[in-house]
């Protein structure tokens, strides 16, 4: 729907067009911001930077050798002399390459040198399967990057979210990595066209619901909602979560919807073992024993590599009927 | 650019200060009073003393696990570092950081690094910073000879070439990885051969001779500021000390003889001897610049030793910034 349609209708806008925009009215606010990485002088390989170059010049879009450890580097050093890099890392397989840079140099910068030095340093990356990407394509790496401290982790859901994440990112001053999923950056969605921000940290409840509550976050809100409808069939009320940021989580808000449903699932697209899911549910069994009446369930991928072949990869992604499948389990129906 | 006569005392006095700082800490940490680990800097002194003595203050520096020396030349507040290596709350880092995090970000030294060539894609960042300003500073990165076989090194060594960033790179090639001789992890004769495949001019320089050091940085930071792109200078030099700890002689990896021939070449006195030969100073002179030097190390040691440890609340401080107004 255009707004010439409809006066009252807010503009639509896809999930990588919300960031686009995010990033753009930011950098066009403060000089010091610039993006680096590969290829995105043309606008990047998903086009999430389209435009920018043509806007704001080829130094403000820096095409770099394929160097994920120099190009995460070049956005530390120019951090913590002032400046404000977005650093491009494009399939966020890509994010275990610069590592090193990430976890031993961003992350612990200014605890190590004692509060001397801050790094306002956002690192934009694409993840999740679903597209025929195979093993080091299509990966959700980030409890690796949660098991970080001095790392933020943001995972956006929606168009909405991804322009209001995108901007608090970038005026944060702490290095933090922007998780865009790749299936979703078609996804159309209401996105006013003034600059706002969405805080990081803060969950939103996307449905709410009184018999057990849904904590998830990135592609995997879409698949809970559709699970919360299947299940309204049954007459199962769901409260569903979208953490939004998953470094630093808001416990508080999940706390409050457990301590209502008593029951509780978490969802990620990420491997099972090992995942976020595993520190959420042991954080809610920490403060919320006692209002659990059910075991924390959990829904991840199974423990394998992302497979190649769509009849494997449709296996390998949660999905609503696997994530109805455990809150029946949850719920002992 | 050959050095003035006030130049000439500058860079010995940048070298005495390293190097008594050093025996200093090296002497804390053999009785026990000093925790962690400690690289010292003994015997390169010249490279760090005579690159910093032809920096301007604005200029960055980025350094290395061995990185003492490198704050001391830049200007460092010895009381300060003396009172991070002890893990004391006065010091540099509040005490979190310690011998292999040492900073000053007003002197624009951007940090030791524990990670062998990690510091190297951090200084083209403020190298690229600097080129993004125009503000006319420098980068300069120093690293060892052990740090150019990790990938860090090349990528970002590339990296400054192919984006013609204002960066000084300063390999500070004392012939051993660790405990390992250049001549078994390396297949060049020369660390320098490494930067013509970037398409970076790279020069041999001894690395015992603060003077020879002095006039190459100045080459290199005239090319940097005009625009051309990196540089590369291989300092040849020597650590007297093992990789980690105060040992000097008795190491199975080197030999006696071969350390007492690099001592025989001692960079201080090199240049001790030239000041006396150019008649720019006495050896009276040059025996009051040593005690006067010693005094201010005794005076920070006795800072370190006499100041508190870190409040135990500091251990949950400083992971990330706050950012006021709001609350997470």
């Amino acid at each position: 729907m255009t707004q010439t349609e409809d006066k009252n209708e807010v503009r639509q806008l896809t999930y990588s067009g919300a960031f686009n925009e995010g990033l753009r009215q930011v950098m066009a606010q403060d000089p010091d911001v610039f993006v680096v990485g590969e290829d995105v002088g043309i606008g990047g390989v998903f086009g999430a930077f389209a435009g920018v170059a043509d806007e704001f010049g080829q130094h403000r879009a820096v095409d770099t050798p394929i160097s994920e450890q120099a190009i995460v580097g070049l956005g530390i050093g120019a951090a913590v002399v002032g400046l404000r890099p977005v650093v491009d890392l494009m399939f966020m397989d890509f994010v275990m390459v610069a590592m090193d840079q990430i976890a031993n140099q961003a992350a612990k910068l200014k605890y190590m040198f004692g509060g001397n030095a801050q790094l306002p340093l956002t690192i934009t990356t694409s993840g999740g399967a679903g597209l025929s990407a195979a093993a080091q394509h299509s990966q959700s790496l980030e409890a690796f990057l949660c098991h970080v401290p001095g790392l933020k982790v943001v995972m956006p859901a929606n168009p909405y979210d991804m322009k209001g994440l995108t901007v608090s990112c970038l005026r944060e001053d702490n290095p933090t990595v922007l998780v865009q999923h790749k299936r979703m950056f078609g996804v159309k969605g209401e996105v006013p066209d003034d600059l706002y921000e969405v805080p990081l940290g803060v969950a939103q409840v996307v449905r709410s619901g009184n018999d057990i509550t849904l904590v998830t976050y990135s592609r995997m809100v879409e698949e809970s909602l559709k699970a919360a409808d299947l299940l309204a069939a049954d007459g199962v009320t769901c409260e569903v979560i979208d953490l939004r940021t998953v470094a630093p989580f808001d416990l508080d808000r999940v706390l409050d919807s457990v301590k209502k449903t008593n029951r509780v699932v978490v969802v990620h697209e990420a491997v099972r073992l090992g995942g976020l899911g595993a520190e959420i549910a042991a954080q809610i069994q920490e403060h919320a024993f006692d209002h659990l009446d059910a075991r924390v369930g959990r829904v991840g991928a199974p423990f394998t590599p992302v497979p190649f072949s769509p009849a494997l990869e449709a296996l390998y992604v949660p999905d609503a009927e696997r994530i109805a499948v455990e809150v029946r389990e949850t719920l002992d129906l | 650019m050959q050095p003035t006569a006030e130049t000439l005392h500058d860079l010995h006095r940048r070298m005495v200060r390293i190097r008594l700082f050093e025996e200093a800490a090296g002497r804390l940490f053999e009785g026990s009073r000093m925790p962690g680990f400690i690289h010292l800097y003994v015997g390169q002194e010249a490279v760090a003393a005579g690159v910093c003595g032809a920096l301007r203050p604005e200029d960055q520096i980025s350094s290395t696990h061995r990185g003492h020396g490198h704050l001391v030349a830049k200007g460092g507040d010895l009381n300060r570092m003396m009172a991070e290596l002890m893990g004391k709350s006065t010091g540099y880092c509040n005490g979190k950081g310690g011998s292999m995090h040492i900073c000053d970000f007003e002197l624009n030294m951007l940090g030791a690094n524990g990670i062998v060539g990690g510091g190297v894609p951090i200084a083209v960042g403020a190298g690229f910073a600097n080129a993004y300003r125009g503000d006319g500073r420098v980068s300069v990165v120093f690293f060892g000879d052990g740090a150019t076989n990790i990938g860090a090194f090349h990528e970002a060594a590339n990296m400054a070439a192919a984006l013609k960033l204002p960066v000084v790179f300063v390999c500070e090639n004392n012939e051993y990885a660790e405990y390992t001789p250049r001549d078994r992890t390396m297949a060049i004769d020369d660390v320098v051969e490494r930067a013509s495949a970037y398409g970076m001019p790279g020069s041999v320089i001894d690395g015992m001779d603060a003077v020879a050091v002095y006039s190459a940085t100045h080459e290199a930071l005239d090319r940097a500021r005009s625009g051309d792109g990196p540089s590369f200078l291989e300092c040849k030099t020597y650590r007297y000390y093992n990789h980690h700890g105060v040992q000097t002689l008795g190491a199975k990896y080197r030999s006696d003889d071969e350390v007492r021939e690099w001592q025989e070449r001692d960079p201080i006195e090199r240049l001790e001897a030239l000041m006396v030969d150019q008649g720019e100073v006495s050896s009276d002179e040059i025996r009051t610049v040593w005690n006067d030097i010693q005094a201010e190390v005794d005076d920070a040691v006795r800072f370190g030793e006499e100041s508190p440890l870190p409040n135990p609340s500091a251990l949950l401080e400083d992971v990330y910034t706050v950012r006021e107004g709001v609350s997470r």
